[in-house]
């Protein structure tokens, strides 16, 4: 017997945690898009997002949404300047070096959490982390639906920039093609410092908007999200934006109801099936254009 | 010949070119002067795309200099050379797919002196490619091989460039296209912009250019005008089928 409001109340809660696996996959497709590199530090990043929280909560006892304000642009910093001093240097090698060199950063951000904070999870309560609005006969976590209302604004800024800023015109056009911006007068250099940035930025608003919701810990959680942003990607479809958002909605969706209506310990699992089944089937993504190349 | 006297807008002189260790292009020297269109032909790996790497500041020379609008050209990345009023129009053409054509076109405009003129070179450009009126709002990946060269060309005049240099624009093109491609390069080089243009097709190019230069395995082999080089017996036997 399926009752109707309780499976519309857990299709809004995968919507919504859906959102924010959205942003992560959005950051790893942009990187990818624009450096052809997968940046095997992506979820590493969100857990820096997730131990940013932590901080200003233990420090200044700061809500998490509030922390976003210093975490986003202080991820941004961050995010050019690792992709400056690590990956930069690197551009020319062969494709696997900056691949090693974001797994070597993987570990380095792991480990340092570990070595700053202990192995024990650790998390941030909010005082109205179990009140919830009622639409209807429908409840919702205020939690997630701050979380719904954040990814929905950073997309929102994202889409605005993307395609209606000259800036945004430019990344595109380096990631469809590199040399044909270079050989318009993009400093496409440039422009892979800056994404990596907004890459680094989007994961780290991720980490935020979820450690309400979560436990984390410094090295699992980060390979977790990894995961999360793989699969999300290739999902969609890997490379574009559009396909991305999809992909992290459908991602939350499956899990949230995998968990509900079958057994809740293996909703990771779901995700992961949903992501063979997909590669099976349909292996250019479920929202992939066959790929046409000029 | 006036661009004998004023200073020729480009000039390659006795450049070594290569990569790595391996050298590739040998002691070759040309010029383009103001207004002129210049072809550059030759085989199958002869060098042209090369010369024409150098000249974008992609690679650097081992020996010799090349010297752009009185500068000399430094290693650089291209998108300096791009600022510096250079356009290269590279082979395979390399559009933004999934971009419209318009959109193209504007990206072609980024650099700030391009921007602040964009809607006055939009409507000279829309003006010299009235074949590309019908599907500016296209997907660039959808148009045809010759109308995707022309959006190349017209992205490359986007930039008010002081020069261009194109690489193979026939190549992979039906006939009837290529005449098409090369009017346009025509009507282009009718604007007074000087171009140096790279062709494997050598009947086409010398039927459109003022003088032509021939490499043959990393050097120059002749030079002079397009009407000398029709009639050069080597030309003709080699290059033309005659
Ligand atoms: N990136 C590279 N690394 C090493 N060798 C290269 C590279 N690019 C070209 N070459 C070599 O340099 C030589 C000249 O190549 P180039 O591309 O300049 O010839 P081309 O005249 O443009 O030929 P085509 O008409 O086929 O385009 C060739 O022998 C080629 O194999
Ligand atoms: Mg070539």
């Amino acid at each position: 017997m399926l009752d109707l409001a309780i499976f519309i109340q857990n299709l809004a809660n995968g919507l919504l945690i859906g959102g924010v696996y959205a942003l992560i996959g959005v950051g790893l497709t942009l990187v990818f898009g624009v450096m052809r590199t997968i940046n095997f530090a992506h979820g590493d990043f969100v857990v820096l997002g997730m131990y940013g929280a932590v901080l200003f909560d233990l420090v200044f006892g700061f809500d998490p949404y509030l922390s976003l304000l210093i975490a986003l642009p202080v991820a941004f910093v961050v995010g050019m300047v690792v992709e400056r001093a690590i990956l930069a240097p690197i551009a020319d090698a062969p494709a696997e070096s900056s691949l090693l060199a974001t797994l070597g950063l993987s570990l380095i951000i792991g480990n340092l959490l570990l070595l700053t904070f202990g192995g024990e999870p650790r998390s941030v309560q909010v005082p109205y982390a179990s009140d919830t609005v009622r639409i209807g006969e429908v409840n919702l976590s205020v939690v997630l639906l701050a979380a719904g209302a954040a990814t929905t604004a950073m997309i929102g800024a994202l889409y605005w920039f993307l395609e209606r800023t000259e800036r945004g015109r430019a990344v595109r056009a380096t990631a469809e093609n590199r040399l044909g911006a270079e050989l318009v007068g993009i400093d496409t250099r440039r422009v892979q410092s800056f994404v990596f940035g907004m890459g680094t930025a989007l994961a780290v608003t991720a980490g935020v908007t979820l450690i309400p919701l979560l436990f984390a810990t410094p090295t699992f959680t980060g390979a977790i999200f990894t995961l999360k942003a793989f699969v999300v990607t290739v999902l969609g479809g890997l490379g574009r934006v559009g396909a991305a958002i999809g992909g992290g909605l459908l991602l939350g969706v499956v899990e949230v109801l995998g968990a509900s209506y079958f057994l809740s310990e293996y909703r990771d699992a779901y995700g992961l099936l949903a992501f063979l089944l997909v590669l099976l089937l349909r292996p250019e993504g479920l929202f992939g254009k066959t790929v046409k190349r000029v | 010949m006036p661009q004998e006297f004023t200073s020729p807008i480009l000039s390659v002189e006795n450049v070594d070119l290569g990569y790595g260790a391996l050298q590739v292009v040998t002691d070759v020297s040309l010029h383009v002067g103001a207004g002129e269109l210049v072809g550059l032909v030759g085989g199958n790996g002869s060098g042209k795309s090369t010369i024409l790497r150098a000249i974008s500041g992609m690679i650097t020379p081992f020996g010799g200099r090349i010297v752009f609008d009185g500068e000399a050209i430094r290693a650089a990345a291209p998108h300096q050379m791009a600022a510096r009023g250079l356009a290269h129009v590279p082979m395979g053409r390399q559009l933004f797919p999934n971009m419209s054509v318009r959109e193209n076109l504007l990206v072609g405009a980024t650099l700030p002196a391009a921007r602040a003129a964009r809607a006055r070179s939009l409507e000279e450009v829309r003006a010299l490619f009235p074949e590309l009126d019908a599907h500016m709002d296209a997907p660039a990946g959808q148009l045809s091989g010759g109308q995707q060269q022309m959006v190349a060309i017209a992205r490359a005049l986007m930039l008010r460039p002081k020069m261009m240099i194109m690489d193979e624009p026939s190549i992979g093109l039906a006939p009837r296209l290529v005449k098409d491609v090369m009017a346009a390069i025509r009507r282009v080089a009718h604007t007074g912009l000087p171009i140096l243009l790279v062709e494997q097709n050598v009947k086409q190019v010398l039927a459109v250019c003022d003088r032509a230069y021939v490499l043959e395995n990393g050097r120059l082999a002749l030079e002079g005008s397009a009407a000398e080089l029709q009639g050069h017996p080597l030309v003709r036997k080699a290059y033309l089928g005659l």
